[in-house]
């Protein structure tokens, strides 16, 4: 077919004249597409630039280093050791299941442990590291490590994890750390997101948990650059983590040491005191465990043992313990009475072995009686009718507030775990505890510690240190925070009459140190370490009329839980009192033969500041000492402070 | 003009005809293919395997078949045009039922070296179809009823094979590109114009129909929609491709990241940077200054082909030429459009940079055709 001029011309127009506006159509398009690139690229490259940092920017924690405690001489309680685990990578193994047969060939691991690791692995992504065994020993750590080619995937890792060098004898104290668990988090509300960084650990039992924000430092992060499937590519920056403060106790190390192996083998708590300062020097409660248990993991078997011991090694009698303190409240009385004028030194009243108030007979201890008594003779021979007929005239409000002026019957803010708020009843009080009204009887076993009366040995120390001292004293137990000393401002005195106080020093000095105190037994040969105290025993049973005369059942032949608690308070040297001390033993027996010896012991390693040697004891008692002392678990050597940079990894 | 007043002796014959190709344009491709190369380099992470190599070697075959097809005279093609296209219905009809269907539904054949797509096939054969088609009917009858109804038929067959596979994005280019011949071929503007208003009314209704009874689209085409209309509502699920494509893109700033420096590529955050959404990764390693560098180079290309469909004083010439520049400015229209939030995500390559062999082929092919109409030009 054969086109004429005109046609092409025509045609050549239209096709030009539409060619153009579709070129028009293009620069159109085109300068619409470049200004969108503008406002993308340029007018909003700021806003892109944020978000394309975020996609790839991600934040990981770095757990700080937990701060160390120590003792009041720079002895480490709580340190961080290495802790050398493995972890796998799942995707770099290959067979993991070969991998994993492989390195439980290599180290300890059981089948439980395996299988954990297994799920472990199975659940996160393939990149992600999973410690697959942990607490590694050396050797262990070695034969991996040396067969690294025959192990893809496997990577030894050296992190930290708590430690106590000094084991059990700082349970008591210084707690222990665990995981953070689910309860944890919603217990205390606590969103720090350091607590999010697996494995990690924080206080969970006394110091540890009472200090935690002091000791727990901030968490550090590292800016890591991730891909899209959270693989890390590289670091970007890293904030290193500020580790926790460093926490100074006032206990000394040697004597809490002394202390619990004193006590090993009873049931009892001790609290040493600071008679200047308030300072606690030792916090004993026995038997105790091994904290480091805790930290690692404690197994059920372990767990139902120290649970179910009937000596409750896993309660700190000295400070959770509440106990009627027995004859030790009778200073408490006899201070009332003087302060409130009821009674002078020189006065004396009867004891025929019981009297008759109200309706029923109280007994005193003595069944004989003790004839005539005077203040100092009822303090060291521990008569009780004195003290009922004191208690008589002094009644129960004010008894109860010289308890409480001298620390009883009140909550001492100690940085310890259900710390026991003891009870130095008032009318007032049994009224609203048990709707009843208050009778004379009440009071009477208010005079003897017994009936409400409730102490811990905590209050009893605190309440020796402050008759010793005649000051408020307040007791504490940090005594530097990253160096920063705490406290340290001198106690006001109580407002008691320092001449009634020098009577009750008196009848304590007579309790250790006359032949007829309750403690004679237990005295010191040596006047520069003279102590004075008192001794307890507190029923823990009634004793009907009918076994009163048929004679009281010894404690001996008593099941053990049905026995007496034994007590003993004090303080050392009498001329210039330093140390104060009280103990405590479970259903001990006397507080004479069963407290008083071990309050002894205290006072004297205290003074001394080591083992006390034998000829500070009675000659008949020295061999009988020496061999205790060889066979308690006391340190070999005293041990050697350990500064920061030998425990910072 | 037919080709039998070709003026033989102003019109270059044999290996003089080298000469005579459109050399800026073979080098504006070059450029463009070499961006491809160096994004496909950059994206496999400094590596020249997977992508760069192979598709250097595709490249390298296209630019010998535009050699080729530039040899032959401009009438050879017209003649051909209609076996090309049912040769590309048949292929199409043939993926329909044999073919293997991967990634986004697209159907191909496996030709051993590349995987051939006859649906980019057609985007071409239809220009083709429909330039031939109006070379012989006569300049008067274009705009009557019957002699439109024809054109649509031809674009219509293709656009259906195309739409079921189902390939949206493949069938508009198609649709659109054939459309585009019509226009330029004279067809009467109220077509047009009622085309244009049939779809505004099209596209109220579907909207106004939303959450009636008698809604034209089932809920999670909605949804597509609306993530299209904002992206950030749907952040990681149908809006993560386009919200990381405009990350990409604005992060890039003026002058980019730095060639291999684009964080949104190295974290795997944009998914198919190598094939539809390499354009971002242009964008973020090179910024403004290299995505309108890449616009440049394919305006100029545009600009190139007007001039030779204006010179070629052939009717089919001019209609093919500028089908071909239509053609390939909606890929890499949509393309960027896709990529910058302004259309929704469709299956559309950034032409002769996505690494790709069919597409990179068929254009490589074409502008072989643009090239043959501009060397056999009259004179």
């Amino acid at each position: 077919m054969k086109k004429t001029q005109k046609e092409i011309e025509d045609s050549a127009r239209t096709i030009g004249r539409r060619s153009l506006i579709v070129g028009g159509v293009f620069v159109g398009t085109g300068a619409v597409l470049a200004g969108r690139m503008r406002y993308l690229q340029v007018e909003r490259a700021d806003d892109f630039r944020l978000l394309a940092e975020e996609n790839r920017i991600n934040l990981r924690l770095l757990p700080p280093e937990r701060g160390l405690i120590f003792d009041r001489s720079g002895v480490l309680l709580a340190g961080n050791e290495q802790n050398y685990r493995i972890t796998l990578v799942r995707e770099d193994a290959g067979d993991v299941d070969a991998v994993l047969d492989e390195v439980a060939r290599l180290v300890n691991m059981d089948l439980r442990a395996l299988e954990r690791a297994r799920e472990e692995i199975r659940r996160r992504p393939g990149f992600v590291p999973v410690t697959i065994a942990d607490r590694l020993s050396w050797e262990e750590m070695s034969s991996v490590a040396v067969n690294a080619p025959a192990l893809p995937g496997v990577n030894p890792e050296v992190g930290l994890s708590r430690a106590y060098p000094l084991g059990a004898d700082f349970a008591h104290v210084v707690g222990y750390v665990g995981p953070v668990s689910d309860w944890y988090l919603e217990q205390t509300g606590d969103t720090d997101p350091v607590l999010q960084i697996p494995d990690f650990q924080v206080g969970r039992y006394n110091v540890e948990d009472k200090v935690e924000d002091v000791l727990r430092g901030r968490a550090g992060t590292s800016r890591v650059e991730v891909n899209a499937s959270g693989r890390v590519m590289r670091e970007v920056d890293r904030d290193p983590a500020t580790p926790g403060g460093d926490v100074q106790l006032t206990v000394d190390a040697g004597l809490q040491n002394y202390v619990e192996a004193r006590m090993s083998g009873e049931s009892a708590g001790a609290v040493v005191m600071d008679c200047v300062s308030g300072e606690v020097l030792a916090i004993a409660s026995a038997p105790t465990f091994d904290p480091n248990l805790f930290v690692r993991g404690i197994s059920t078997t372990q767990w139902a043992g120290l649970n179910e011991d009937p000596y409750r090694p896993l309660a700190n009698k000295a400070t959770q313990g509440l106990y009627p303190p027995g004859s030790t409240y009778k200073m408490v009385v006899a201070l009332a009475a003087l302060e409130g004028g009821f009674i002078t030194a020189n006065e004396t009243i009867p004891c025929a072995g019981s009297i008759e108030v109200g309706n029923r007979r109280f007994h005193c201890w003595r069944r004989g009686g003790h004839g005539r008594m005077n203040l100092l003779e009822s303090l060291s021979q521990s008569c009780d009718v004195y003290y009922y007929e004191l208690a008589q005239r002094v009644g129960i409000e004010n008894i109860s507030a010289m308890a409480r002026r001298l620390g009883c019957g009140m909550r001492h803010d100690l940085p310890l775990s259900g710390i026991a708020e003891g009870l130095a009843p008032t009318m007032d009080w049994k009224r609203r505890r048990f709707n009843e009204d208050w009778v004379v009887g009440d009071t009477l076993n208010a005079s003897i510690g017994q009936g409400f009366v409730l102490s811990s040995p905590l209050h009893l120390a605190v309440m020796t240190a402050r008759i010793a001292s005649g000051r408020a004293l307040e007791p504490s137990l940090i005594r530097s925070i990253d160096g920063v000393r705490q406290g340290g401002e001198e106690a006001p005195g109580l407002g008691i009459d320092p001449a009634h106080l020098a009577l009750v020093h008196r009848g304590m000095w007579q309790v250790s140190n006359d032949p007829r105190g309750t403690a004679y037994r237990s005295r010191i040969m040596g006047d520069a370490y003279a102590i004075a105290g008192k001794t307890g025993t507190s029923q823990v049973r009634n004793i009907t009329a009918a076994e009163r005369a048929a004679g009281v059942i010894r404690n001996e032949d008593l099941p053990w839980e049905r026995r007496d608690h034994a007590l003993f308070v004090g303080f050392a040297p009498f001329d210039n009192p330093r140390y104060a001390v009280s103990v405590l033993v479970e259903h001990g027996g006397g507080g004479s033969t069963a407290a008083a010896p071990i309050g002894r012991d205290i006072l004297l390693r205290a003074q001394v500041g080591d083992v006390p040697p034998p000829e500070l004891y009675p000659v008949g008692q020295r061999r009988e000492i020496e061999a205790m002392h060889d066979s308690l678990p006391i340190f070999e050597t005293p041990p050697v402070p350990s500064g920061r940079e030998l425990t910072r990894a | 003009m037919s080709f039998l007043e070709y003026n033989v002796k102003s019109t270059p014959t044999g290996w003089r005809k080298i000469l005579h190709l459109n050399w800026a344009l073979a080098l504006l491709l070059v450029s463009v293919a070499s961006v491809g190369f160096l994004m496909l380099y950059s994206v496999a992470g400094g590596s020249f395997s997977p992508w760069a190599e192979t598709q250097m070697q595709r490249f390298a075959l296209g630019f010998f078949a535009m050699l080729i097809v530039a040899m032959v005279p401009i009438w050879f093609w017209r003649n051909m045009s209609v076996l090309a296209y049912v040769v590309s219905l048949l292929l199409l009809l043939y993926v329909e039922f044999f073919g293997a269907t991967g990634g986004g539904a697209q159907r191909w054949i496996d030709l051993g070296f590349m995987r051939l797509q006859p649906s980019e096939m057609a985007k071409i054969t239809v220009v083709m179809m429909l330039a031939a088609y109006y070379d012989w009917l006569d300049l008067g009858k274009v705009s009557h009823p019957l002699f439109v109804a024809i054109p649509l038929l031809i674009i219509g067959v293709p656009v259906g094979l195309t739409f079921i596979q189902p390939d949206l994005g493949t069938s508009l280019l198609i649709l659109m590109g054939g459309g585009a011949v019509l226009f330029m071929a004279g067809v009467h503007w109220l077509y047009f114009a009622s085309v244009i208003a049939l779809g505004v009314g099209a596209v109220t209704a579907v909207f106004s129909s939303r959450g009636t009874d008698w809604a034209l689209l089932a809920d999670y085409q909605y949804a597509r929609i609306d993530t299209f209309l904002d992206p950030s509502s749907d952040p990681l699920g149908a809006g993560y491709h386009i919200t990381q494509s405009q990350i990409a893109l604005g992060s890039g700033g003026w002058t980019g990241r730095g060639f291999m420096q684009g964080t949104q590529i190295r974290g795997d955050f944009l998914p198919e940077s190598h094939t539809d959404f390499i354009f971002p990764t242009l964008a973020e390693e090179f910024g403004f200054v290299g995505a309108a560098s890449l616009l440049l180079l394919y305006v100029l290309i545009l600009i190139f082909c007007i001039a030779t469909a204006l010179m070629a004083r052939d009717r089919f010439a001019s209609l093919l030429v500028m089908g071909i520049a239509v053609t390939f400015f909606l890929y890499f229209a949509v393309n960027m459009a896709m990529v910058m939030g302004l259309a929704p995500v469709v299956g559309v390559p950034l032409p002769l940079v996505s690494y790709g062999g069919s597409a990179m082929l068929v254009l490589m092919v074409a502008f072989g055709l643009v090239q043959s109409a501009h060397i056999h030009r009259a004179r």
